[in-house]
């Protein structure tokens, strides 16, 4: 009992690292610039296909991360670039555009690889199964991926707190105006945070195909999951996609494994509770 | 006589559906202070956010350091030289002070525009902030937001001096602070003039903008019914009266 339960614990801190990728990306470009973009679920499907295709050819899952990442950043910059901008300010329209851009990329990704459950190839050095202090075997690949989403969300978060760059984009979430009128181009800056989501969201796609698998719908039970973490954590707010990610990591892990019945309500349940209380999320600022 | 930094040409501005500057029209030489004085309503922030490219004009020209800055976004106009000290300080919150007076400095800003036409004029830098305004070197690792309402004025006027602009834009910096204040927002004027920098004010503040303007314009309704010298406005009895609400015979 009290294995299965540290089991479950780590299942739900490497699924939270998974969601983290995804979420980081979403909510920082919300913050900065009120975007919501609902393509992201297909952005990391598309990615992971991507890298599928990149390892299967390459036999590098290094390459297949960075390709997955990339073709996404492209792809992700063409859209914001010629549709999302042409929203403005709308957000049900960003959402009906972001909603159909990811039926496409979806029927696309369907086309091209088909509809069966595909792995992406992990690196041999990652697969089988490890042995935990306290004679715990545990999934090698899901464990690395604790300590990777530990990586990016240090990395993210330094770059955030701790550099010019990151002032900039916490301060044009505070004043977007007032920051133009000091001189800097704050759609140049979008595009530097979406480009670092895209890359986000396709890289979490390889990452999280090689465990997850892909398939055509992934992209939509990934986007539900993130959005809840993003919702959780209070839009706009780097540290609130971490804890976000965390709890809804845990909770999806405990909540198979206790309720099997109910898991989609465990993600749920505590959510709306929490918007009942705190609406803004855990880290959330008025808007 | 040399061109004028700043030239606002016969502008009119909208503010969605209401009109509200009416064909309005100043110089501004280098290294003077203009102050704009009227009443609530009038027009002053339109006035300021119309030459810094936040409100454009529908009509007229904005003419800065010899160039028309018509369809130019804010930021591109920013970095032609212009600061801006914006109502209500507008400091951003979640920063600290060292990063509000850092951000004009990012690389996004293309701080390389070394102004000083003149050599006069004084390179701001962090360290000579801090030494301008001591109340922030104490904060300074303190998020803008916890701030009071007079270091977050001095923390705005900081702000924009890191810009190193040829033209500070001040909209209200006595509003809401102590007597006290004001006088130190009054001498800071007085000292950036000094070091070469030009101020286009707008205020309510009658004294302070008598004190430290070389030329007043009073907005009523906007329009300009007074453009003169301080010492000609205090002439201006039926001015002082009907328009700035302060009693002539002093």
């Amino acid at each position: 009992m009290t294995s299965s339960a540290v089991l479950q614990a780590i299942n739900g801190t490497s699924l939270a690292a998974l969601l983290f990728l995804l979420a980081s990306g979403f909510t920082l470009t919300f913050g900065l610039m009120r975007v919501v973009n609902m393509a992201h679920g297909a952005y990391y499907l598309l990615g992971g296909y991507i890298g599928l295709t990149i390892a299967e050819r390459t036999g590098s899952f290094a390459l297949a991360i960075l390709g997955g990442g990339a073709g996404i950043v492209a792809l992700g910059y063409l859209i914001d670039r010629f549709l999302i901008r042409q929203t403005g300010e709308n957000h049900l329209a960003q959402v009906l555009l972001t909603v159909g851009i990811a039926f496409v990329i979806g029927d696309v990704a369907l086309a091209i690889w088909g509809g069966d459950s595909l792995k992406v190839p992990a690196p041999a050095f990652l697969r089988g199964a490890m042995e935990l202090p306290g004679g715990l075997v545990y999934p090698t690949y899901r464990f690395v991926l604790i300590l990777f989403g530990v990586l990016v969300g240090g990395v993210l978060w330094v770059l955030y707190r701790k550099t010019q760059l990151g002032a900039v984009v916490r301060a044009g979430v505070d004043d977007r105006e007032q920051v133009s009128a000091t001189g800097i181009n704050v759609d140049r800056l979008f595009v530097l945070v979406s480009a670092l989501a895209s890359f986000l969201a396709g890289m979490a796609g390889v990452v999280g195909g090689a465990f997850l698998t892909l398939y055509p719908g992934a992209e939509w039970e990934i986007l539900v999951v993130a959005l809840v973490v993003v919702i959780v954590g209070g839009l706009g707010s780097l540290e609130g996609a971490m804890l976000g990610a965390l709890i809804v990591g845990l909770l999806d892990a405990y909540g198979r494994w206790l309720l099997p019945e109910f898991s989609y309500f465990v993600l749920f349940g505590p959510m709306a509770v929490l918007l009942l209380v705190r609406p803004r999320g855990i880290f959330g600022k008025d808007v | 006589m040399s061109e004028p930094l700043l030239s606002v040409r016969e502008i009119h501005t909208y503010y969605g559906d209401s009109y509200v500057l009416q064909g309005v029209s100043l110089d501004l030489l280098e290294g003077r202070i203009v102050a704009i004085l009227g009443r609530n309503g009038m027009g002053k922030t339109t006035l300021i956010r119309s030459v810094a490219g936040l409100t454009p004009p529908r009509r007229g020209a904005v003419v800065f350091k010899g160039r028309p800055l018509h369809g130019q976004p804010p930021y591109a106009i920013a970095q032609r030289g212009m600061a801006i000290v914006p109502q209500g300080r507008r400091i951003f919150r979640s920063l600290s002070v060292r990063e509000n007076l850092l951000l004009p400095t990012s690389r996004l800003a293309h701080p390389a525009h070394v102004a000083g036409a003149n050599g006069r004029r004084k390179r701001w830098d962090l360290d000579e902030v801090l030494k301008e305004f001591p109340q922030l070197a104490e904060r300074i690792d303190h998020p803008g937001g916890t701030l009071s309402g007079g270091e977050q004025q001095m923390l705005a006027v900081g702000r924009a001096l890191m810009a190193n602009p040829d033209l500070i834009l001040m909209d209200e910096p006595s509003e809401g602070l102590a007597p006290l204040l004001v006088r130190q927002i009054e001498r800071i004027m007085k000292s950036v003039r000094e070091h070469g920098h030009s101020i286009l004010l707008v205020e309510q503040n009658f004294e302070l903008a008598m004190s430290v303007a070389d030329d007043i314009h009073v907005l009523a309704s906007g329009r300009f019914v007074f453009q003169g010298t301080p010492a000609a406005l205090s002439r201006e009895v039926e001015v002082l009266d009907h328009h700035l609400g302060v009693s002539g015979n002093r």
